[in-house]
Formats: structure tokens, sequence, C-alpha cells
């Protein structure tokens, strides 16, 4: 659905796009995450026409963005980042104008129709005879969604959609977009990661203006799980736990954590790289009369994921630089 | 294009711009009509034509000074610019919306005319072509100011502009006489607005003056889907 091609851009002398390339079926729901500066809005204002790649190629539904513009962007329907409105306009013009833009039918009944069933999507059906200007925030927001559903889009680009929201609102909005995936291919930016987590099939880590990773949430977080490292709770006095736990072949560290419950607290231990050690340590508590109360997984957070391919970037570009 | 004009053509009357503009013409042409018509009892509505000539170039960069530079600025040109319609589509629906506003400021003339009608008959085909004139004066101007409106994020900066160009359209005329080169006089006495604007005024409708209009507008058209075009390139 949506093909994107060794895309490079230069503002100046500042390069914000190195060269990213991702392919977007069908049906799928993508997060671009990335932080702020890392090259998400430029990609989503290449994707949709409003700027051009110094270099690439944009393909929406088989279309060029730039040689077949029309049919391009008739596929996609935008939020950007700071939607503007006309402040003067009332919600029910402004989506009648966007009705317009969009070349949907100009049959009163049938527009009719589909701006209501929008506004009754978004939830703007109360509102729909008041001037933008005088709404607040979330309602804003929400014209700016429908506005972006008009003409049923093939392809929705949102891009940080909850920015600026408060945690009811961003709710609402999620919902909005998780209702989207059903019906249309949907691509949402955002530098929050929960966000991402919660709504996206798919992630599409940027940064420097490279694609660092590409991947399922679950397949990210597995990627760096480390099964060398375990949180455990152990009933039982802290110097024994660590005298039994240290005696287990293979652990390099114990480190007692807190006291979670009465007369228990948690431990996190660190094994040799590439071995499991869970069971070891069940084995040398067990031997021990220390009843093991839990194992958690140590699972690395989307956040920390994040970091860490940020991080290798970096390591790896430092390292290129040097001769 | 016929979204973009719709909504231009509203807004100039959801803001007090089209109805101050119109009001403000309204008022000149009425004054001129009755100082040179009424007062000194004549049909010859040429002199009214040949003031409002001035009162028009310095009141279209202000009906075109928010025209591109507002998009721009609050960033609704994103809606614009990633909807389905070509940039030409755009630059001309806007453009259309502000001759609309134009046409119906100087109707106020031919009114002038109706109401003389009342008394004498008024030499028509002057009265017709001195309209046309001035139609097509707009038609220029307007291309001309949207273009420098496109140019800047600043309405005033625009609109500054624009008198800055009026002010020059004046004094081409003196150019003439101030250069010595011949080739420079020809060229300025092209140029000059007055002169293309006057054979109207004299009730002749001479082709190249309607095509010395229409090509600077055209070519001012143009002018202003580049700039947005390398806008996106930038």
């Amino acid at each position: 659905m949506v093909e994107v091609k060794h895309l490079v851009k230069h503002y100046g002398a500042k390069v914000a796009l190195a060269d990213v390339s991702f392919s977007i079926r069908a049906g799928e729901v993508v997060g671009l995450l990335g932080l702020n500066g890392a090259g998400k809005s430029t990609t989503m204002n290449i994707l949709t026409g409003y700027l051009s790649a110094t270099a690439g190629t944009v393909r929406i539904d088989g279309h060029d963005i730039l040689s077949d513009a029309k049919a391009a962007k008739r596929c996609i329907g935008y939020l950007p980042e700071a939607f503007a409105f006309y402040p003067e306009m009332r919600v029910n013009e402004f989506l009648s104008f966007c009705c317009d833009l969009k070349g949907v039918t100009s049959r009163r009944a049938e527009r009719e129709a589909h701006i209501s069933a929008i506004c009754e999507r978004v939830g703007l059906t109360q509102v729909r005879t008041r001037m933008i200007r005088n709404l607040s925030k979330g309602y804003k927001q929400r014209v700016g969604f429908a506005q972006a559903l008009v003409g049923s889009p093939k392809v929705l680009i949102l891009d940080e959609p909850t920015v600026g929201l408060d945690p009811s609102q961003i709710i609402e909005i999620r919902e909005l977009i998780r209702q989207s995936g059903q019906s249309s291919t949907v691509i949402v930016s955002s530098h929050i990661l929960s966000e991402i987590q919660a709504i996206c099939d798919r992630i599409i880590v940027i940064h420097g203006g490279r694609v660092i990773a590409d991947d399922t949430p679950e397949r990210l977080s597995r990627k760096m799980l480390a099964t060398h490292r375990a949180i455990v709770r152990v009933a039982g006095a802290p110097e024994a736990v660590i005298a039994a736990l240290g005696a287990v072949p293979g652990v390099q560290a114990v480190r007692a954590l807190a006291e979670k419950e009465p007369g228990a607290w948690d431990y996190s231990i660190d094994g040799q790289p590439d071995t499991d050690i869970r069971a070891d340590v069940f084995r040398a508590l067990a031997a021990a009369d220390l009843p093991l109360l839990g194992t958690y997984h140590n699972e690395f957070s989307l956040e920390e994921i994040f970091l860490n391919l940020v991080g290798e970037q970096q390591v790896e570009q430092e390292e290129g630089a040097q001769p | 294009m016929r979204a973009v004009f719709k909504r231009e053509f509203r807004a100039y009357f959801q803001s007090p711009l089209g109805y101050v503009f119109i009001a403000v013409l309204y008022f000149f042409t009425a004054y001129y009509f009755f100082t040179y018509n009424l007062y000194s009892n004549t049909t010859d509505m040429s002199n009214l034509f040949r003031q409002l000539f001035s009162v028009v170039l310095f009141l279209v960069p202000i009906l075109t000074m928010r025209l591109m530079s507002e998009d721009k600025r609050s960033k609704t040109d994103q809606l614009l610019l990633t909807a389905p319609v070509p940039r030409i589509g755009i630059v001309l629906g806007k453009y259309l919306s502000a001759l609309c506003v134009y046409l119906i400021a100087i109707s106020g003339a031919l009114l002038m005319a109706l109401v003389l009608s009342a008394y004498a008959a008024p030499d028509w085909p002057v009265v017709i072509g001195n309209l046309l004139g001035l139609a097509l004066l707009g038609t220029c101007l307007i291309a001309i100011c949207m273009f420098l409106s496109s140019l800047t994020e600043s309405q005033v900066i625009s609109a500054v502009c624009g008198f800055a160009v009026s002010l020059f359209l004046i004094l081409v005329d003196a150019l003439v006489y101030v250069v010595s080169t011949p080739a420079f006089q020809t060229f300025f006495s092209y140029l000059s607005f007055n002169d293309h604007y006057n054979g109207f005024t004299y009730g002749i409708i001479d082709f190249s003056n309607v095509l010395f209009f229409v090509s600077i507008a055209v070519m001012f058209l143009l002018f202003t889907t580049a700039v947005l075009e390398k806008r996106r390139w930038s």
C-alpha cells in the first residue's frame, strides 16, 4: 500500500533523512517512532506530498506521489503535527470544505450522510455548528481527525495525534486510531513508546534520518530479552539468599533490590550471557529451603529497547568515524 | 479549484476585509461621481475612471495581502497542498476569489452610470470601455500583489511591497522623461500602466492593451504557482 524507497532529504546543508526505506501492506497499523528531530515529520510530509524528497521515491497504492500526485493524494488522509484550521469556520462548514477539496460527491444528501457518519465516529456531533476557534483542544484534534477521514482514504497518516491532550482524550484518540485500523492502513508517528506499543502492529524506529529497526513490538522486545538476567522474589533472610544464589554456577552478581512483602525480598541476578540461569536458581533455592515466590522475566520495556537501539547506532557511527 | 475559491470568497465576508474594501471603493467612486459628474453637470465619466486608477492601485494590495501569506503563516497550506488539488488550482481559486470581490467593488461605477442614465443618456461605449479597463487593471494588479503575498509570511510586508509596486507603476511614467537612453525610454513607456489604462478611459478598446494586462496577470499567476512548487523543494 505504501512503498518508500531510499528517501533522502536535505534542508540546505542539514541532512534530515539520510536513507529511509520501508513498505507497508494494506491494513497494517504502523508506528513511526523516533526522538524529536529524528525525521518522522519530514518522512510524513514527503509521504503526503507536502515536501519533496531530495532523492528517493514514494508510491501510495501504486501511484507515485510526484508524477501521479492527484491519484496518490486521493488515497491519503493526513493529520499534520500542528493541525491548522481556518478559525472562523464552523465544524460543518470546514468538513464540507474538505469534501470539496478531496472531491467527495457534491450531492447534498450523500455528502451530509458522509459528514454525519464521520462526526458520529469521532464524537463531534454535538459541536457541529460551533466555530472551530471556540472548541477545546481535544475537540479541535477530533476535527483534525475527522478531516483526515473525509473521503474514506485508504491510508491514514497521523503525525503525533495525541500531543498536548489530556489522558482521557489520549485514550479516546487511541481508540479512534484502533478503529480506523480496521478499515484503512494507518501510519502513526510518536515519540511516546507506550502509545505506539498500544496501537501498532509494527514499529519502525527512525533515528538520525535512518531506519534503525522495523519489527513488531513483541519481536523487538524479544530481541532484547535477556535470559541471563532474572528478577526473583524469595522468602527468607537476604544474607542466606545471596549466599545460596551466589553458589549457583554461572551466576555473576546478585543484588537485593527491596523488601516487597514482609520477609520476602526481590533480587536481581546476572548470569553469564547466553545461558539460561532460571532453572539452576530454582534448584539452588529449593536445596537451601528458601521458598521462591516468583520469577520475573527481565523483559525490556520499549523505552529501554529504544534507548538501546539509539545507543548502538551512536556507537556504530562513532566507530565508523574513526579512521 | 472550486473548493478553494468558495472558501476564500466566503472568507472575505467572514472577516471585515471584503466589506471594508468594497465600501471604500464605493465611497471614492461616489465621491468622484459627485465632484466630476453631479456637481459639474456632465455625463462624461472618464474623469471618474481616471481617478479610480490610483485608488485601485492603493487598495488592491490590501485585498490580496493575506491571500497567500496567511496560509503560510498559520500552516493551513498543509491542508491545501496535501489535498488532491494541483498547485495551479489553489492559486487560481484564491486569485478568482479576490477578483470577484474586486469586480463587486468596481460595480459601483456601473451603478453611478445607471443613476446618470435617469437624467441623460451616458456615452455607454465609453462607460463599458472604462469598466473593462478598470477590470483588466485589477486582473493584472491582483496577480502581481498575490505573487508578492506568496513570498512572505507577513501580511504587512506583503501589503507594503504591494504599495511599493503601485507607487513604482505611478512613477514609471515620470521615468520616461528622466532616462536618456532611448531603449529604456521605450521600455518604461511600454511598462506604463497609466498609458495602457488611459486608452480605455477614452472608450477605445485596444486589443494590445487588453493583451498587456492579461499577459502580465498570467505571468504572475505562473510565478505564484512556481513559488508554491519551490517551497516543497526547499
